[in-house]
């Protein structure tokens, strides 16, 4: 197996065959998940915890359902409304969970980096399950599951990311492993949402969104936050929605067989139309969803196996 | 008590040499410099063929009295200077509550007598550093404020900031300003760009320190008051800069020591020991200010000394306090520069020592009969690896931990005395 690494903070660190690694064993539990008992013993024993500093409802039924089915005893910390408010600083909060001996932490936070801090205080496997606007690994690494079942591979092709980039840990994390797969990125937003220094980043920067789509294999699109909508970054709604909202119009520049993408939650009819979101020939949203679950299974497995092996190891003497 | 200093490599700012010889000190002078023989009962001392050097004045140590004394007292501060080669610590005005009356200069006054080193004090401009209403400029200047400066809080109103500048004119006080436009800086924490955007952090643009510096020259130029930027550190401010200095306006620049020897990339992996105020600059910046340095643009190389606890710094990035610790790593950080090949040793004491004491009309600064015997016997070349463990500043804060430095104090004099180094009277 050739994912060693201790914790999952970013696709920074993944190298392109710890990436095949992962998608490889995720391939395995999407058919799990598709059969009518889903439960393995890769985590029995093992305590995940869910630290969500910031709220999700989706992700965080992700990481749980995923805990679960692999046999880990979950526990959800809604810290968003706990102890931080009282005043606790990220790192006792870290210690005081650590003190609970967990396998697993899996930690969602607003601050870029909190995660990597954090993972420096533990003695379990850390998981970035987004960081301000840093990374999202496992929504990178699903999204690649996705694409490469769709398209049947992962290299290669020409990926649109649309919408808010500056802001966007998604936008992040999907532009390094599509660079690391070797694929052809290009980033279109309006000028106020593209981070500083694109242009460096390996990928084609485009403001017009129909020129951006020309023959991209895959549309990756992404959610506009509301408080970003008014004045301050964009406009107006509605000006967004004509020049980069994504309808069958502009969708027709792509590839006939282009596949379309989105996180979730999706804002329809301000970065993309209702008819396309539910298109079942063009749009695979609902697919992401589901190797969301099988991905997070295959990252959770692998941490552990790493963690098992490092601690067997000590255990037995050897330095590690 | 005369005091000997033989067999020195002295180095002399003014006179930009480097040469071997002798000292004497007298009175808390400098007696006699050159090739002069040790006078009867003198105590002598055998500098073994190491560079002597005026002490470095600088300009802008945040001290964290009142109000922080858990960061820094004026004890700490002054063992930290003394450690460093800093003779004289020019105290920053940014504390709680902010130096903006003659009694809390007063008392900041009283407290620095605990240090080994030389303490002077700058005030705030306007009251609390809240940008609304001047200070008594007239009566702090009495009390023996240096300068007038709210630190990094700019002044947004210009009508405020205007009288404050004619007013400050008029008694020849010196102004010293943070060139920063405060609409593009809010919220930064590094400087945009790629490594920025790669990390998610949000960034400011260069040009919010040219916007803040060509408003500051436009009010220097309206009011002609003497004015001095704290920290000139983008290649973009370079041009105004010295366009200001050619059109013959009182104005002088500094930067920290900090933006001199390291860069942006530096932040690495979150590590807010790295978060400064205004953040690291890419090395084009970086190299761009040490020429400005080494040219005499910028007059002035300063520490922006900044102690923070722990628990500040122990933050998410965003979330972390700005600042370093540098009273003592400041001269082997400047050694960086030396090694480098960039600048000179007097270059090097002129922009440290010199250039700061005149411009706040101190005597400090010279290697000359009859200026006061304020010197750093240090070794350029001695190699050791950086402990901030062992640092004496009650905050650690220091980016340069673990790092190799070379350039070790061997001795500090104040005023004649030994105030740090082997045989140091307060040891």
């Amino acid at each position: 197996m050739s994912f060693r690494a201790r914790h999952l903070l970013g696709i920074q660190h993944l190298a392109p065959d710890e990436i095949r690694a992962i998608l490889d064993l995720a391939d395995k539990y999407v058919d799990l998940n598709r059969r009518s008992i889903k439960k393995s013993d890769a985590l029995a024993g093992m305590t995940q915890i869910n630290m969500f500093f910031e709220n999700s409802t989706r992700t965080q039924a992700s990481f749980e359902l995923a805990g679960k089915r692999l046999g880990a005893d979950v526990m959800n910390m809604s810290v968003a409304q706990s102890s931080v408010k009282k005043g606790e600083t990220l790192i006792d909060t870290a210690l005081t969970l650590n003190a609970m001996h967990p396998d697993l932490l899996v930690v969602r936070h607003g601050a870029s980096g909190a995660v990597n801090l954090l993972a420096e205080k533990v003695n379990c496997a850390v998981l970035n399950a987004g960081d301000g606007r840093h990374e999202h690994p496992t929504q990178a690494l699903l999204d690649a599951l996705t694409i490469r079942r769709a398209k049947g591979r992962i290299q290669r092709l020409t990926v649109a990311i649309c919408g808010d980039v500056a802001h966007s840990r998604v936008a992040r994390s999907n532009l390094i492993l599509l660079g690391k797969m070797e694929n052809r990125v290009r980033l279109i937003a309006p000028p106020t949402l593209m981070p500083a220094g694109v242009a460096e980043f390996g990928c084609e920067v485009f403001d017009d969104m129909r020129k951006g789509l020309e023959g991209a294999d895959v549309v990756m699109m992404l959610r506009l936050q509301k408080e970003r909508m008014d004045g301050g970054f964009i406009p107006s709604e509605r000006e967004y929605y004509h020049r980069y909202g994504l309808d069958a119009e502009k969708l027709a520049h792509a590839k006939p067989d282009a596949i379309v993408m989105h996180p979730g939650p999706m804002n329809r009819g301000v970065e993309i139309d209702g008819e396309i979101a539910d298109d079942i020939n063009r749009s695979v949203i609902q697919e992401q969803v589901e190797m969301g679950v099988a991905v997070r299974m295959a990252c959770m497995d692998l941490l552990a196996r790493n963690l098992r092996a490092e601690r067997g190891a000590r255990a037995a003497g050897v330095m590690v | 008590m005369t005091v000997f200093l033989e067999n020195a490599l002295i180095i002399d700012p003014e006179a930009g040499t480097v040469t071997a010889g002798n000292l004497v000190l007298d009175g808390g002078m400098i007696a006699a410099i050159g090739a002069v023989s040790a006078p009867k009962g003198a105590h002598v001392i055998d500098c073994g063929g190491k560079h002597l050097a005026p002490g470095i004045v600088d300009m802008g140590v945040k001290i964290g009295e009142p109000g922080e004394r858990h960061r820094e007292s004026f004890r700490s501060a002054g063992l930290a200077a003394a450690a460093g080669g800093v003779t004289t610590i020019i105290a920053r005005p940014d504390t709680n509550p902010a130096i903006d009356t003659p009694e809390v200069l007063e008392f900041v006054t009283r407290r620095a007598a605990e240090s080994p080193v030389r303490i002077h004090h700058m005030a705030a401009l306007t009251k609390g550093r809240e940008g609304r209403e001047m200070v008594e400029i007239g009566f702090m200047l009495d009390a023996g404020a240096l300068a007038f400066t709210d630190v990094d809080h700019v002044v947004t109103d210009t009508k405020v900031l205007g009288r404050a500048l004619t007013y400050a004119r008029s008694l020849g006080a010196l102004v010293i300003g943070h060139p920063q436009d405060p609409g593009l800086s809010k919220g930064a924490a590094v400087t945009s760009g790629k490594f920025a955007s790669l990390l998610g952090l949000p960034g400011v643009h260069q040009m919010a320190e040219r916007i803040g510096l060509d408003r500051d020259l436009g009010m220097v130029e309206m009011t002609g008051v003497r004015y001095h930027a704290d920290q000139i550190t983008c290649a973009r401010s370079l041009p105004p800069l010295a366009r200001a200095k050619q059109n013959g306006l009182d104005v002088t620049a500094g930067v920290s020591i900090h933006h001199l020897t390291l860069n942006d990339l530096d932040v690495g992996d979150y590590r807010s020991f790295f978060k400064l105020t205004p953040p690291l600059r890419p090395e084009e910046d970086r190299l761009a200010v040490v020429e400005a340095v080494a040219s005499g643009l910028i007059d002035i190389i300063c520490s922006m000394h900044t102690p923070q606890d722990e628990e500040s710094k122990r933050l998410p990035f965003e979330e972390a306090a700005s600042g370093a610790v540098a009273l003592e790593t400041f001269l082997p950080a400047a050694m960086r520069l030396y090694h480098a090949g960039v600048m000179d040793l007097p270059g090097l004491f002129r922009a440290m020592a010199l250039n700061p004491a005149k411009r706040l009309g101190l005597p400090q600064g010279r290697m000359a009969e009859g200026a006061p015997a304020d010197l750093v016997l240090f070794d350029p070349d001695a190699p050791f690896m950086l402990d901030r463990a062992k640092l004496h500043s009650k905050s650690k804060n220091t980016p340069f931990d673990g790092q190799r430095m070379e350039g070790r104090v061997i001795a500090t004099f104040v005023a004649g005395r030994q105030v740090f180094g082997e045989g140091n009277a307060d040891a």
